[in-house]
């Protein structure tokens, strides 16, 4: 289930605008990976090229490989659709759709694909509900709109709703800044369980959070303004943390810029 | 909802797709990476209903251009005909038997002069309720008179007509002979028509008509006020008046400027409700007094509209609706340019 | 330096004068507003209540009555209204969501969506005079058929057209990106986003707007008069050349001497007329209230 993927020389452009200049990294199945880096350095916009999110931009397009076990999400005839169907995402704002009951929102993925069986659906939104660790605390509101829960409740039942369609990977888009430190917790905790089973990126602005959480990080940078960002150094979290090889990589950790 | 075609993907003979199927497709099959490849790109679904919402705006644009080159090319023959000068003339014999003969000059100057007052009676009117409801009477209270003001936008104009002929119109009847009484030796309130029908009545009609517009969008323009600009002027002392002579109305006065451009855009088209209060008058010439009675563009076509069996008439009353769909273009197009040129 | 005694008194009795003055004025102007809804409302009903509280109001024409006969009904005209207003809607409706989502969901920001949204502040600056003149010019001096009630729907179509494509293309707009984004991350196609989220989550506005807009094409009276002929006997087909509806039975009625029975009718049916629209209006406000608590 859980996939690797390996990412080969890749550009990122808005038009004529590079963003993003030859970033190639691994991401192991079954681990976390950390994105980290200063506000506009591009690690959101490499984040996106992982499930093709960034095509929904107008004149955005990316140059360069993204495999999945070995096979190129940007290959000929490859289907953006079918793709994020198995690369999901969870984004900064939780965003349910306000429209749909708790149910529905976790189904939503299945039902608009296309899925009608009622036990199987039933049985998929348990389960997603409770590997996002919110089915205790909803099982007896499931009719309720999903827009009634706290601001915590709400990223997990995004997060439902993402591996509601059994994806291979898990992107996160910076998804603890919008919430308390309680509910960052819970969810920390939970990207800890979710490793289990999926692959997990994160893009954070928290090295705490990048330190708590993740196998390895990526650190991404800025050359300076105007320039694409790059990917300057990627390896375990121990290390990126006490000893990195890169200097911008510590002066970045130790809060020297950024 | 029926089921898309989906990403039609041939699995089954596939190896790898027996192995940890991870996400479903739309018809059940498993996709794997190892199927991405054959999915098509563009979805049967997508392609469709892309081609309906580019249908649908084609639709729009063919509709205006068609009828404004429709009413074009049937009102050219009958302006080609006209023995008389379209802008100035004030007569119009359309039937068969005489020259083509109309000219629009004494609608022009009805619609105009109808219109004008409307604005003028309506828009203080409109200004006032709209710093009553933000300023004076915030809460409850203001939303509920903003309701019953925005509900006589509700009311079809057909029965502002009949209001207007059956009671405004005599009610006002001593009113008027008053006023004629003390201002007859101006022009504008000279000797009208004897019955309350005139172009009084029909503004007085039509002002009530544009106010909830007028007003509508004041109250929004008054009530984005910034709060800081009411503040500087409540600390240095200012009453009330002051402070809204100093804050409100010069932050909203292009909104106010645009909000009645659009009523008096709403005013040159009301059809019915002139038609009926108006009373029509065969002399030639143009009355200048607001007790005259007359038509209006859109009256006029809507009192002749069991006529229209010649081309050449036709295109003469067609020809006067060009004129107003122009007007009333351009004014709703100033209205707006205005009201943007503010948000900026 | 004289010691300046600094009061705490009110300013001055201009200024003061001058802040009553405005604000007996202002309100005198809320007072001038709301007189002329009061009147108009309180006129129709109690002129045109007697007419319509007979059960035969809304069960029977006019056919065989004349102004000066009593007896009938409102059915006609009625039903006239609410077929022309169907057809009106059936027709524009469905043109008018889809170019609201081509302007918002496929075209935003594009030279195209400049263009078409011109093309709709034209359409919805059409006075109803015109419009009534272009199908009427269309369909009978060039196509040659007669007047009917379907002539009169494709002019009314012209004037609800606009308005709801405005309405339902600022509901889509209110639709947060956030949420088509999260819909794509699932892997669902565009259109399926479209008819399935974003529809969904705008759906109450577009209602309201499709009733308003609908409430006002049914008080319109211009297309009617010029295409369709006021008829008092009750027809069902879209296609007759005769139809009674509620504003063209006042319109035939207007100048009724107040002494006769069709006097009385005239109010009637004003009065019937004001509810409908007034009801519509309601609904929509009723509609616009309840999705906004069920988000709750």
């Amino acid at each position: 289930m859980a996939k690797r993927i390996e990412v080969e020389n890749l550009d990122v452009y808005y038009g004529s605008f590079k963003a993003v200049s030859g970033v190639s990294l691994v991401v192991e199945p079954r681990t976390v990976t950390a994105f980290i880096g200063p506000s506009g350095c591009g690690k959101s916009t490499v984040l996106r090229t992982l499930n093709r999110m960034h095509e929904v931009i107008p004149g955005a397009y990316a140059t360069g490989k993204v495999a999945l076990d070995g096979v190129d999400l940007y290959g000929q005839g490859v289907d953006p659709v079918a793709v994020r169907r198995l690369v999901g995402m969870v984004f900064q704002r939780p965003n349910p759709f306000p429209s749909m009951t708790i149910y529905d929102n976790v189904a939503a993925g299945l039902k608009l694909n296309g899925t009608r069986n009622k036990a199987e659906l039933d049985e998929t939104v348990e389960k997603s509900l409770r590997s996002a660790n919110l089915w205790n605390e909803v099982k007896d509101r499931l009719g309720r709109a999903g827009t009634s829960l706290s601001g915590g409740q709400q990223q997990r039942l995004c997060i439902a709703r993402a591996i509601a369609v059994k994806p291979d990977v898990i992107l996160m888009d910076e998804p603890c800044s919008a919430l308390d430190p309680i509910s960052t917790l819970a969810i920390e905790d939970l990207i800890g369980e979710l490793k289990e089973q999926y692959t997990v990126v994160i893009v954070t602005h928290n090295m705490q959070q990048a330190s708590r959480v993740s196998d390895r990080t990526a650190f991404f940078n800025l050359e300076s303004q105007g320039l694409p960002g790059q990917l300057v150094e990627v390896d375990d979290t121990e290390t990126i943390f006490s000893n990195p090889s890169k200097k911008a990589t510590e002066d970045y950790i130790t809060g020297r810029f950024g | 909802m029926a089921d898309e075609p989906g990403a039609n993907v041939a699995t089954t003979t596939d190896p790898e797709a027996a192995v940890g199927p991870s996400a479903s497709l739309s018809n059940g099959k498993p996709v794997s990476t190892s199927n991405l490849h054959f999915a098509n790109v563009k979805h049967g679904g997508d392609r469709s209903f892309r081609a309906g919402a580019i249908a649908a705006a084609v639709i729009v644009v063919l509709l205006v251009a068609f009828v404004g080159v429709f009413l074009a090319v049937i009102a050219t023959p009958s302006l080609r005909r006209d023995t008389v000068n379209f802008f100035t003339s004030t007569q119009w014999n359309v039937g068969a038997d005489a020259p083509l003969q109309f000219g629009i000059a004494g609608l022009l100057w009805t619609t105009a002069l109808t219109s004008v007052v409307a604005m003028l009676l309506a828009v203080p009117v409109a200004v006032g309720t709209a710093l009553l409801v933000t300023q004076y009477v915030p809460g409850r209270i203001g939303s509920l008179i903003g309701f019953v003001i925005d509900l006589l936008a509700a009311v079809p104009s057909i029965i502002f007509g009949l209001w207007g002929l059956k009671l405004l119109g005599p009610f006002l009847g001593p009113f008027y002979a008053w006023l004629q009484h003390v201002l007859g030796w101006i022009p504008l309130f000279s000797k009208g028509v004897e019955s309350t029908g005139n172009v009084l009545t029909a503004s007085i009609v039509l002002a009530i008509m544009i106010l909830p517009i007028v007003s509508a969008m004041s109250r929004d323009v008054f009530s984005q006020t910034p709060r800081d600009h009411i503040e500087a002027a409540l600390a240095l002392g200012a009453t009330k008046w002051e402070m809204i002579r100093t804050a409100v109305l010069p932050y909203g006065q292009s909104g106010v400027i645009a909000a009645s451009m659009l009523g008096l855009g709403r005013a040159l088209g009301e059809t019915i409700a002139v038609m009926i209060i108006l009373s029509q008058t065969n002399t030639p010439g143009i009355n200048i007094s607001i007790f005259a009675g007359g038509e209006t563009f859109a009256s006029k076509i809507a009192n002749n509209a069991q006529e229209f069996d010649s081309p050449a008439k036709t295109g003469a009353y067609i020809a006067a609706g060009l004129v107003l769909f122009v007007v009333t273009f351009a004014v709703n197009a100033i209205a707006r340019v205005v009201a943007d040129r503010r948000v900026r | 330096m004289s010691a300046t005694s600094t009061t705490l008194a009110a300013p001055g009795g201009g200024r003061r004068a001058k802040d009553a003055a405005i604000r007996g004025l202002v309100y005198l102007s809320a007072v001038v507003a709301v007189v002329p809804l009061v009147w108009i409302l309180v006129s129709i009903v109690s002129q045109g209540l007697p007419a319509i509280l007979s059960a035969a109001w809304w069960t029977q024409d006019l056919a065989g009555t004349t102004d000066r006969k009593a007896g009938g009904g409102a059915l006609h005209a009625i039903i006239g209204t609410l077929e022309i207003g169907l057809v009106t809607a059936i027709v524009a409706v469905p043109i008018a969501v889809m170019g609201a989502i081509f302007l918002i969901e496929y075209a935003r920001g594009t030279k195209w969506a400049r263009l078409v949204s011109f093309m709709v502040d034209i359409l919805s600056g059409i006075p109803s005079i015109v419009a009534a003149l272009f199908i009427y010019t269309l369909m009978i001096t060039l196509l040659g058929l007669g007047r009917s009630a379907i002539a009169a729907s494709f002019a009314l179509v012209l004037l609800m057209l606009p308005t709801v494509l405005r309405s339902t293309e600022e509901m889509l707009k209110l639709v947060p990106d956030s949420l088509r984004e999260a819909s794509y991350a699932l892997g669902v196609p565009k259109w399926r986003t479209v008819v399935d989220v974003v529809i969904p989550t705008a759906f109450s506005g577009i209602a309201t707007g499709v009733i308003l807009g609908l409430a006002r094409v049914m008080g319109e009276t211009a297309p009617l008069l010029i295409l369709v002929a006021y008829a008092r006997n009750l027809y069902l087909s879209p296609t007759t050349s005769n139809m009674g509806t509620l504003p063209t039975m006042i319109n035939s009625g207007r100048n009724v001497a107040e002494a006769l029975p069709g006097y009385e009718r005239v109010w009637g049916a004003a009065l019937t007329l004001i509810i409908l629209v007034m009801g519509l209006n309601l609904l929509a406000r009723a509609v616009a209230r309840a999705s906004r608590l069920k988000d709750r």
